[in-house]
């Protein structure tokens, strides 16, 4: 069963006065891509794991680093992908530490795209079929005018959606919901 | 004889470098745009209206996204189909019709440099060389660790191979200028010590593989005094490391979260030719009021180059009474101390420069706060104190200790983090809301932070 993501109303994952509002636009990210080094200072496959990523297109990072800090925060130990993440890492990432949940974070205008091509892949991987995925952030370029955007991303597989103007309390919400058998190994029977 | 001097004279001129040098000793700032078009035409046109602003500026042109990570074909497809880049794809219309789109603008009282954001800038480097240009910017550490997932090793390697492309001319009368971005790393939130350290080690770097003349980055931060110790702290390193090329300093209008208010914005960037007049700053990139909105036009980069010109000549006339209490010697400044214990520990693990970089990434000796790339430790955290320094909250494996006394948390909450992000935009917004127009009609703007 997909769940309704406007029982959350549709929400930035942080207020409107986030942190990708104006920073600092970085260059996009390069194309040689190598899987996150250090693999062992990442946490082992834990309880309430939460795993922060972006797109494949974005290379901002501070809307990742204030969820990192937030959902650290609010007591879930995080794995941070970064940014310009593509699908294939995302993916082989998810299958190796079995987060309970995926929060994808993307704020240049363009994850609306990245975002259903990624749901796809992630949905089409048998492991994956039940996680917890959800997104947020600027998710195209009319800066949330776009009414049917949220509903579309969860047709294609989202289990939230977070755009708008809406602050981290939308997510916290969402994370509370969780079942704790969720939280234990980010699936159970829908 | 007197002829063929005087055409020796004329060619050293011609170098970034030497513009730069001549403008400071007119007592001058350079003023630079971020500027970048996807046609020949548009960008030909943006050059010309910074060239005849009347200022004295240098020319940028800005790559668009696909060149700096090397999809050369899909900035062509793009051209093609006459959608708009967000820069130049210089690699797409190559040397030959670069070179006559700046035929004519580029010369010895306009030197123009390239700005790329690439990683692996191979083929950026060989091409705008072709096209007669020889200033740039970048750096293995500061274009690798913000913006690519590019291994910092791999980067290294190729910055080694661009820095040689970028000197291959130098018997041919070709000065070829570098900059560090070093100094600006993610934007915000990095202390001033960790980047006047990268920006010394980039330029050693440059330095090592050919570079005669280069210039050495610092972004404006969050508090006035404090940036004035951390470049008068760049210069007094460089003196000491750099002492036989010539370099220069170049200062970024502050690159965070920007203000909203139109006042607000302009007073930040007025704010920042202040200070680069009373650090000593040559030479000085500025932003636009409608940098928080979107991206600027050329008509409002011309009046940033023009305000910011103008402040910083106010600022010159004022002369040094204008600056405050200033510590009696650098070297006392926690800044220096920090960015020379953080330069040493790195140049003490290897005599290859770029090996050292790596090594000292590698043990977290430099440590880029909040940075999420593979090959940075990020275990260092800095935080804001109540004057709106920027202090080491966590130093996690660097030679420095945590200078963060106000308070006794170790970890940062979100709400508090937030306030940090948008610390500068909320107060210059503020105090723009503040001061209504109509109260102050003609009065100079006044900074928060003088």
């Amino acid at each position: 069963m997909i769940r309704d993501p406007i029982r959350s109303r549709p929400a930035h994952l942080t207020s409107i006065r986030g942190p990708w509002a104006t920073a600092h636009l970085p260059p996009q990210g390069n194309t040689v891509i190598e899987p996150i080094a250090r693999q062992s200072r990442a946490p082992k496959p834990a309880d309430k794991l939460v795993m922060v990523t972006s797109v494949a297109s974005d290379s901002h990072t501070w809307n990742l680093v204030f969820l990192q800090i937030l959902l650290e925060e609010l007591g879930f130990p995080v794995v941070n992908l970064g940014s310009c993440t593509p699908d294939d890492l995302i993916v082989e990432e998810c299958r190796r530490l079995r987060p309970a949940v995926l929060v994808v974070s993307s704020v240049n205008g363009h994850g609306h795209i990245d975002g259903r091509r990624l749901i796809a892949r992630l949905r089409a991987d048998r492991e994956l079929q039940d996680l917890r995925v959800v997104i947020g952030g600027k998710l195209d370029v009319t800066g949330g005018a776009d009414p049917t955007l949220s509903r579309t991303l969860v047709d294609a597989g989202f289990d939230a959606v977070f755009s708008g103007d809406a602050g981290p309390a939308e997510l916290q919400s969402f994370l509370s919901q969780l079942s704790p058998k969720v939280l234990a190994n980010g699936r159970e029977d829908r | 004889m007197n002829s063929s001097i005087q055409l020796a004279e004329r060619r050293s001129d011609t170098s970034f470098g030497g513009f730069v040098a001549a403008a400071k000793a007119a007592g001058d700032l350079v003023v630079q745009p971020r500027m970048g078009f996807s046609t020949v035409e548009q960008m030909r046109a943006g050059l010309i209206a910074v060239k005849n602003a009347g200022v004295r500026a240098t020319g940028t042109i800005t790559l668009d996204s696909y060149t700096r990570v090397g999809l050369h074909g899909s900035a062509r497809r793009a051209l093609d189909n006459s959608d708009n880049l967000n820069g130049y794809p210089l690699v797409a219309h190559g040397p030959v019709v670069t070179r006559a789109m700046l035929d004519g603008v580029m010369d010895e009282t306009f030197p123009i440099q390239v700005r790329h954001g690439a990683a692996l800038p191979g083929e950026i480097f060989l091409t705008l060389m072709a096209a007669g240009l020889d200033a740039t910017e970048g750096g293995p550490v500061s274009y690798c660790l913000p913006y690519s997932r590019t291994p910092l090793h791999v980067a290294v390697d190729a910055w080694t191979r661009a820095c040689e492309v970028l000197t291959s001319r130098a018997d041919q009368g070709q000065q070829p200028h570098l900059e560090s971005f070093g100094g600006c790393m993610l934007g915000q939130l990095c202390p001033p010590s960790l980047l006047v350290a990268l920006s010394l080690l980039e330029g050693l770097f440059f330095r090592q593989h050919g570079l005669q003349d280069i210039s050495l980055s610092y972004a404006q931060q969050t508090n006035l005094d404090q940036d004035i110790e951390a470049i008068r702290a760049l210069r007094a390193l460089a003196d000491d490391l750099l002492p036989d090329v010539r370099w220069h300093v170049v200062l970024y209008t502050y690159m965070g979260v920007f203000p909203r208010t139109e006042e607000g914005a302009l007073t930040l960037l007025e704010d920042s030719a202040r200070l680069a007049v009373r650090s000593g700053a040559e030479r000085l990139i500025v932003k636009t009021p409608a940098e928080a909105h979107r991206i600027p036009t050329v008509a409002e980069n011309v009046r940033a180059l023009e305000i910011a010109a103008s402040a910083a000549e106010a600022e010159r006339l004022l002369g040094p009474a204008a600056v405050g209490t200033r510590p009696s010697a650098v070297e006392d400044s926690s800044v220096y101390q920090e960015a020379r214990t953080l330069v040493e520990a790195c140049l003490e693990l290897s005599p290859d420069i770029g090996t050292a970089l790596r090594t000292a990434f590698a043990r977290g000796y430099l440590d880029v706060p909040y940075c999420l790339h593979p090959d940075n430790a990020n275990r260092a955290r800095s935080v804001l104190d109540p004057q709106g320094r920027l202090e080491w909250l966590q130093t996690g494996s660097m030679p420095i200790a945590s200078s963060y006394q106000a308070g006794s948390a170790s970890q940062l909450q979100a709400a508090e983090f937030l306030d940090m992000l948008n610390f500068v935009s909320n107060g210059f917004d503020t105090k723009a809301l503040n001061a209504r127009p109509g109260d102050r009609r003609g009065e100079p703007r006044r900074s928060l932070t003088s």
